[in-house]
């Protein structure tokens, strides 16, 4: 029996020639990774566990991003905890607000290089999913699983089964790699991936973009997913030559393919041009509706940015619609680049200007008020748009609002029009 | 190793952020993380849960964010079991380091009602609905898996082994 690009990675990473899925294994870790709110816990357990230092000091990530710059004092006294656990183990990936390289972790890690094709992540963050995107494993543990493999460098795992989106064809016009992954998890279910991997494959996944391959594997979490992955084709490495060089250029990472005969336990085939502009409705993120099919939903705020759509290529998309136009009256925009390296560059072209200009307010970059932090909170009975990655009860605020997934084109004509509306309509 | 207690029952996918709303994440303190359990759907938890009780829900029990609060939350609260057809995968996992006692019964979740008195027995995965005499079997955890529990966590158990 073949395998999964999940189960090779695992292999490799265990030692072993061959895994079934079900088998348990011990796997190397090549990164792992911890935030502001996951790992002050994981900092009591990793004293408990008297290891002396973290494994590799070049392979541990610590991200403050979740309440930074600090919405309050114990989020501030938490922040202080992390720093100064980074500074006292010398943790060198390490991003303090202001640095160059912060911003939010899952924009960031690629961003910084420390992701390659065939490695193997954890951290203690559900969308930690988002690197398969580049060929890599990556999944979400929680934080005493994130204090023992910052001390041994290792983790267990059930190898996990697997299901196939077989992709064909090119997405119509303004529909998004978002789109996708909202219209899948419609489909399958918020746990129609309970356990397993989601494997990207067939020939239209050479016309998606890395961004929108981010964006797409971030959400697997959202279908139950352990993972979502992609295999490595010219577009990735081009990414990995651009952001991390020395990577690309000493060939230390490792392409993996499925086998011919690989097992899955369904197979979706998908042609891109039937994947609609999609909303996803409160208060999980299978409630999908194809937007042009509901009766016109009023809006108080939109939320563009986050670890699933707060790349330059996600700003760059906002531009294109806000240019020239403005935020209907009685509405707020809020839009948070991913990194300071986006922030930096969406400067450089000009976009944070027509946002500006639009009447958008632009943000540090942050989580924010993708999980209800701060930074744009909702009252009792507001609605927002937004092109984060759940909608569950009280996500952004109060337990009585509403959010509604969508990705960027829909959110900036949402904007513009004050209700629910696709790019089309302006 | 038995629990006994009144239940408390959910629907489907009941996420993480109803069980510990992020806007409580500034603190990993468990009794701070009590105060504040199921408070999203269910105003009225906090106060009527008594140690011991079950907590009954539908499937994809804890979906959602990698939170381990989640777990130290409910368990805090005085919540002796989780009973659901299936729970998330990194809840499942979480719930077992942090030493909440899970079950996934499908026929247990859907029979036992809202405030039915339920014994469960770990060892055996015999689940007892106490108010009406049914009785269902749930897949036991091993024995390590029960020594986690016993030992409070998986740092416990770490503790325990050396």
């Amino acid at each position: 029996m073949g395998m999964t690009m999940t189960q090779k990675i695992l292999a490799a990473h265990a030692g072993l020639d061959h895994v079934e899925a079900g088998q348990l294994i011990e796997a190397r870790l090549d990164l792992v990774l911890g935030n502001d709110v996951t790992t002050p816990p994981a900092i009591d357990v990793f004293a408990k566990t008297c290891a002396c230092g973290v494994f590799d000091k070049s392979r541990v990530a610590i991200v403050p991003d979740h309440f930074t710059p600090n919405k309050d004092i114990k989020s501030a006294d938490n922040c202080k905890k992390i720093r100064e656990f980074a500074r006292e183990k010398g943790i060198e990936n390490y991003y303090e607000i202001g640095d160059p390289q912060m911003g939010v972790e899952h924009v960031i890690l690629p961003e910084n290089g420390l992701v390659a094709p065939g490695d193997a992540i954890i951290g203690a963050d559900s969308h930690t999913c988002t690197y398969g995107a580049l060929g890599a494993f990556a999944t979400g543990v929680g934080s005493t699983d994130l204090a023992c493999a910052m001390a041994t460098g290792q983790t267990w795992f059930r190898v996990p089964e697997a299901i196939r989106f077989d992709l064909t064809g090119k997405f119509r016009e303004n529909v998004t790699g978002k789109d996708l992954i909202l219209w899948i998890i419609g489909k399958i279910g918020v746990d129609g991936a309970l356990y397993e991997s989601m494997e990207f494959t067939g020939p239209g996944v050479a016309d998606l973009s890395m961004a929108d391959r981010l964006t797409i594997c971030n959400m697997a979490i959202e279908a139950g997913g352990k993972n979502g992955i992609f295999p490595v084709d010219e577009r990735t490495l081009e990414y990995i030559r651009t952001f991390a060089p020395d990577r690309y250029a000493a060939s230390s990472y490792t392409a993996f393919s499925a086998d011919a005969d690989a097992e899955y336990v369904s197979t979706y085939q998908i042609d891109l041009a039937d994947v609609p502009l999609t909303v996803s409705f409160p208060h999980l993120p299978e409630n999908t509706h194809t937007v042009g099919t509901f009766e016109p939903i009023e809006i108080d705020q939109v939320v563009i940015g986050s670890c699933t759509n707060g790349r330059l290529e996600d700003l760059r998309e906002a531009a294109r619609f806000f240019a020239g136009r403005t935020v209907k009256k009685g509405v707020r925009c809020i839009i948070l680049p991913g990194s300071q390296r986006v922030w930096n560059e969406a400067l450089a072209e000009g976009l944070l200007k027509i946002f500006v200009d639009a009447h958008c307010v632009v943000s540090a970059s942050t989580c924010g008020p993708c999980l209800g932090g701060h930074m744009g909170i909702l009252a009792k009975g507001e609605r927002c748009v937004s092109t984060t990655n759940r909608n569950f009860v009280g996500r952004m605020g109060h337990p009585e609002s509403e959010v509604y997934l969508a990705g960027v084109p829909v959110a900036v004509a949402s904007a513009i029009l004050g209700r629910i509306a696709g790019p089309d309509e302006l | 190793m038995i629990a006994k207690g009144k239940v408390f029952k959910y629907g489907d996918n009941v996420d993480t952020d109803v069980i510990i709303p992020a806007r409580y994440l500034n603190t990993s303190v468990p009794s701070e993380l009590a105060k504040h359990c199921m408070e999203d759907i269910d105003t009225t938890f906090v106060s009527r849960v008594q140690p011991g009780d079950i907590l009954v829900a539908g499937k994809n029990f804890g979906c959602g964010s990698s939170r381990e609060h989640a777990p130290i939350a409910i368990k805090a609260s005085g919540i002796s079991c989780v009973i659901a057809p299936s729970f998330a995968r990194i809840f499942y996992r979480n719930a077992i380091n942090m030493g909440l006692a899970i079950l996934e019964s499908t026929e247990a979740a859907e029979a036992i009602q809202n405030g039915d008195e339920v014994s469960i027995d770990f060892e055996t995965g015999t689940i007892t609905d106490v108010t009406t005499g049914a009785s269902f079997q749930a897949k036991p955890f091993p024995a390590f898996i029960r020594k986690i529990i016993e030992a409070d966590g998986l740092v416990g158990y770490i503790a325990t082994q050396k």
